[in-house]
C-alpha cells in the first residue's frame, strides 16, 4: 500500500532550494491542493523573480515567468483573458512587498480573483542575502552589514495587516511551515485561498513565514526556531481577513 | 466604403476592436488618452476588457499575461510612459509573445511637453528595452493610417511573434479626418499551440518565459531571434515615393512632417526644383534598400523631423553617406512650416548639386 506519493501537480525535476529551505514545503502544498481540488488543467501558475524564479519547472500545469514584482499584474491579464482558470501567484519578501507593492496593492484593491502564495523569509535569497523589506530592526543582511537601523533603513512591512485596510481582498492569512502542525495549518489556508477563487470570491493571499538557513547564516534547525523567536513576535500568525466573516 | 470622421486616437481604438482584440490596459497620459476613454466606452459593450491599470508598468505587464493565453490584446502611452513599459517590452520580446503597443509621441526628454514629437525614434527603433531585441515600428502619417497600420500591427506581430509599436507622433493622435474603418474581424477561436491556457490534462505545459541560463542556450535563442527578424527586413519594410522618378533631391520624413514636406516638393516643383520624397512607413525595419537605390540618382538628400537628427543618422548608414544629407528639424512641439521646409529643401538642391 502506498502511503505517501509525489503529488501529482509537480514534475519530476529536482529542485534547486538550498538544504533546510522551506520553498520545497509550500511548493508541495501548492501542489498537493491542485491535485486535491482536481484543477491541475486549468491552473495557470505566475512564477516571480527571487528564488523561486525557476518554479515553472516545478509545477505540472502551465506557467507564466514574470518580471520581478509584476506577477499580480501579469495574473491580472490572464485571469480577464481566462476568467474560468484557475491562476495563482507565488512570490517572495522583495518581489511582493519591495519592488512589486504597486502591483501588489493594486490587484489586492481591484479584488481581482486570483490567488497569491507569499513567501516571507525576511531576506533577497537568490542574490546572496540582502535587506528585504521584511527584514527585521537589528538583522544582519549583506546590505544591513550593522544590523538594520529604523533610522536609515526604515521599518519592517507587515504585508497582511496592510493589506486588511482595503475592501477589495477576500481572504488574508498568516501561517508558518517551521512544524508540523503548522504544516498542516498552512495547507489548510492555501487550500482555503484557491478554493475561494473556484467560489469567485476574489484576492486571497496567503503568507507563509520561511525560513533561509543559508542566507541568515544558520543551521535548518535554527532557522526554524528562529521564525518562532524572532518572526512570528513581529509578524503574528492568523487570518487578517476573511470576508465570510 | 462609407467615410467617417474620426480622431486619430479614436480611428487607432475602433481600428483595434474591429481587428479583433478585445483586451485593452492602459493609463492616462496627454496626448493619447482618447484612446482609453474610447476603450473604457466600447469594450464593456462587447465583451472585452478595458482596465485602468495602476501604471504603464502594470499595463503592459497585463498585456504580457493576456498575450500569454494566445489573445490580441494592446496598451497605447505616451513618450514618458513608454518609457516606463520598456520593462515589459523586453520581456514579449525575451518570450517571444505580439501585441500592439501605441506611443503617441510627446516632446521629451523628461516630462518634456504634451505637443508633438518624433524624439521617440531612437528608443523605438533600437529596441525599446533592455537586451538584443527588436520591435516592429510602424508610423502613421494620416488617420486612415492610424487605423490601417493599428490592424497590420497585429497581424505582423502575430505572424513573427514578436512585439509591434505604432509610433505616432502628437499631431496624428489629436487630428480629426475622413477615413474608412477597417473590417470587422472577429477575435481568433482558437489560441495558439504555444499559448499558456490550460493543459487540461491532455498536454505538457506550457511556459511563456525569458530566462535561459544556460549561455549557450541563450545565444542559440537570441541568434534564432534575429533569424526571424532578419525575414522581417526582407519582407516587411513599406514606404512610399512621391514625385522619385526624376527626383533631385530626396526628402525623408515621416508622420506629421511627410505632410508638409508633400506641400513644400509640390511648392519647389513650382519653382522648377526637382524634389520627391520617400516617406518610411515602417522605420524598423527601414526601407534602406530603396534610398541606398535612391543615392545613385539624387543629388542630396533632406530629412524633415520632430527631433535632432534621430533619423538623419539612419538615412546616412542606409546611403552608406554616398550623398550629403541635410536636415530641417523642429523640437519640443514645434513643427515646420512648409516655407521652412521649401528653403531646406532649395538649399539641399543647390549645395547638394555642387557637392557632385
Amino acid at each position: 500500500m502506498i502511503v505517501f506519493e509525489k503529488p501529482k501537480s509537480l514534475t519530476d525535476a529536482v529542485m534547486h532550494y538550498c538544504p533546510g529551505c522551506t520553498h520545497g514545503i509550500v511548493h508541495r502544498l501548492v501542489a498537493e491542493t491542485i491535485d486535491e481540488l482536481g484543477i491541475e488543467g486549468k491552473t495557470i501558475g505566475i512564477a516571480p523573480v527571487g528564488c523561486s524564479v525557476l518554479a515553472y519547472n516545478y509545477f505540472t500545469c502551465d506557467m507564466i515567468e514574470a518580471a520581478h514584482g509584476r506577477a499580480p499584474a501579469v495574473a491580472t491579464g490572464v485571469k480577464r483573458s481566462l476568467p474560468d482558470n484557475i491562476v495563482f501567484t507565488y512570490q517572495g519578501d522583495g518581489d511582493l512587498a519591495s519592488i512589486g507593492m504597486c502591483e501588489t496593492i493594486h490587484s489586492a484593491a481591484r479584488g481581482e480573483n486570483i490567488t497569491i502564495i507569499f513567501i516571507n523569509n525576511a531576506i533577497y535569497g537568490m542574490t546572496g542575502g540582502q535587506m528585504a523589506p521584511t527584514s527585521l530592526i537589528g538583522q544582519i543582511t549583506q546590505t544591513s552589514p550593522y544590523g538594520r537601523n529604523a533610522d536609515t533603513q526604515g521599518y519592517p512591512i507587515r504585508v497582511c495587516e496592510l493589506l486588511s485596510e482595503l475592501d477589495g481582498p477576500a481572504y488574508l492569512e498568516r501561517v508558518t511551515v517551521n512544524s508540523v502542525p503548522q504544516v498542516k495549518n498552512a495547507k489548510r489556508a492555501i487550500k482555503k485561498a484557491f478554493q475561494n477563487q473556484i467560489d469567485g470570491k476574489g484576492f486571497s493571499l496567503v503568507e507563509v513565514l520561511s525560513s533561509c538557513p543559508t542566507n541568515w547564516g544558520m543551521t535548518p534547525q535554527d532557522a526554524l526556531k528562529w521564525i518562532d523567536e524572532k518572526m512570528i513576535p513581529y509578524y503574528p500568525l492568523g487570518v487578517f481577513k476573511d470576508k465570510e466573516g | 466604403m462609407e467615410k467617417v470622421l474620426m480622431k486619430g486616437n479614436e480611428a487607432i481604438a475602433e481600428a483595434a476592436i474591429r481587428a479583433g482584440c478585445r483586451h485593452y490596459f492602459g493609463y492616462p497620459i496627454t496626448p493619447q488618452t482618447e484612446v482609453a476613454a474610447y476603450m473604457a466606452k466600447r469594450m464593456p459593450k462587447i465583451d472585452g476588457v478595458f482596465l485602468q491599470a495602476e501604471s504603464e508598468i502594470a499595463a503592459i505587464n497585463m498585456v504580457y499575461g493576456v498575450s500569454a493565453t494566445g489573445k490580441r490584446v494592446m496598451t497605447s502611452s505616451s513618450s514618458p510612459g513608454i518609457a516606463l513599459k520598456t520593462e515589459g517590452i523586453s520581456y514579449l520580446a525575451g518570450a517571444d509573445l505580439p501585441a500592439l503597443i501605441v506611443n503617441v509621441q510627446r516632446g521629451g526628454p523628461g516630462l518634456g511637453g504634451i505637443q508633438p514629437s518624433q524624439a521617440d525614434y531612437f528608443l523605438a527603433t533600437r529596441g525599446p528595452g533592455h537586451g538584443d531585441f527588436h520591435v516592429l515600428v510602424l508610423a502613421p502619417s494620416s488617420v486612415q493610417e492610424m487605423a490601417d497600420l493599428t490592424v497590420r500591427g497585429f497581424e505582423l506581430a502575430e505572424k513573427y511573434r514578436m512585439p509591434a509599436m505604432l509610433l505616432a507622433d502628437g499631431t496624428m493622435g489629436q487630428m480629426m479626418e475622413p477615413v474608412v474603418l477597417p473590417e470587422e474581424q472577429k477575435p481568433a477561436a482558437k489560441a495558439p499551440g504555444w499559448a499558456v491556457t490550460g493543459t487540461e490534462c491532455k498536454r505538457p505545459h506550457n511556459i511563456a518565459n525569458s530566462l535561459y541560463l544556460s549561455p549557450a542556450e541563450l545565444e542559440r535563442l537570441n541568434v534564432e531571434r534575429f533569424e526571424r527578424y532578419a525575414e522581417v527586413e526582407k519582407n516587411e519594410v513599406m514606404w512610399e515615393e512621391f514625385m522619385m522618378d526624376d527626383a533631385e533631391v530626396c526628402v525623408v520624413s515621416c508622420g506629421i512632417t511627410a505632410r508638409v514636406s508633400r506641400n513644400a516638393i509640390i511648392e519647389a516643383r513650382a519653382m522648377g526644383i526637382k524634389a520627391g520624397m520617400i516617406r518610411p512607413i515602417t522605420l524598423w525595419p527601414f526601407p534602406k534598400k530603396p534610398l541606398l537605390a535612391a543615392a545613385d540618382k539624387v543629388n542630396a538628400f533632406l530629412t524633415v523631423e520632430l527631433s535632432m537628427g534621430q533619423m538623419h543618422e539612419d538615412v546616412e548608414l542606409a546611403i552608406r553617406c554616398k550623398k550629403p544629407v541635410y536636415m530641417c528639424n523642429r523640437v519640443g512641439g514645434m513643427i515646420p512650416s512648409p516655407d521652412e521646409v521649401l528653403n531646406s529643401i532649395k538649399k539641399a538642391a543647390e549645395e547638394g548639386g555642387k557637392a557632385q
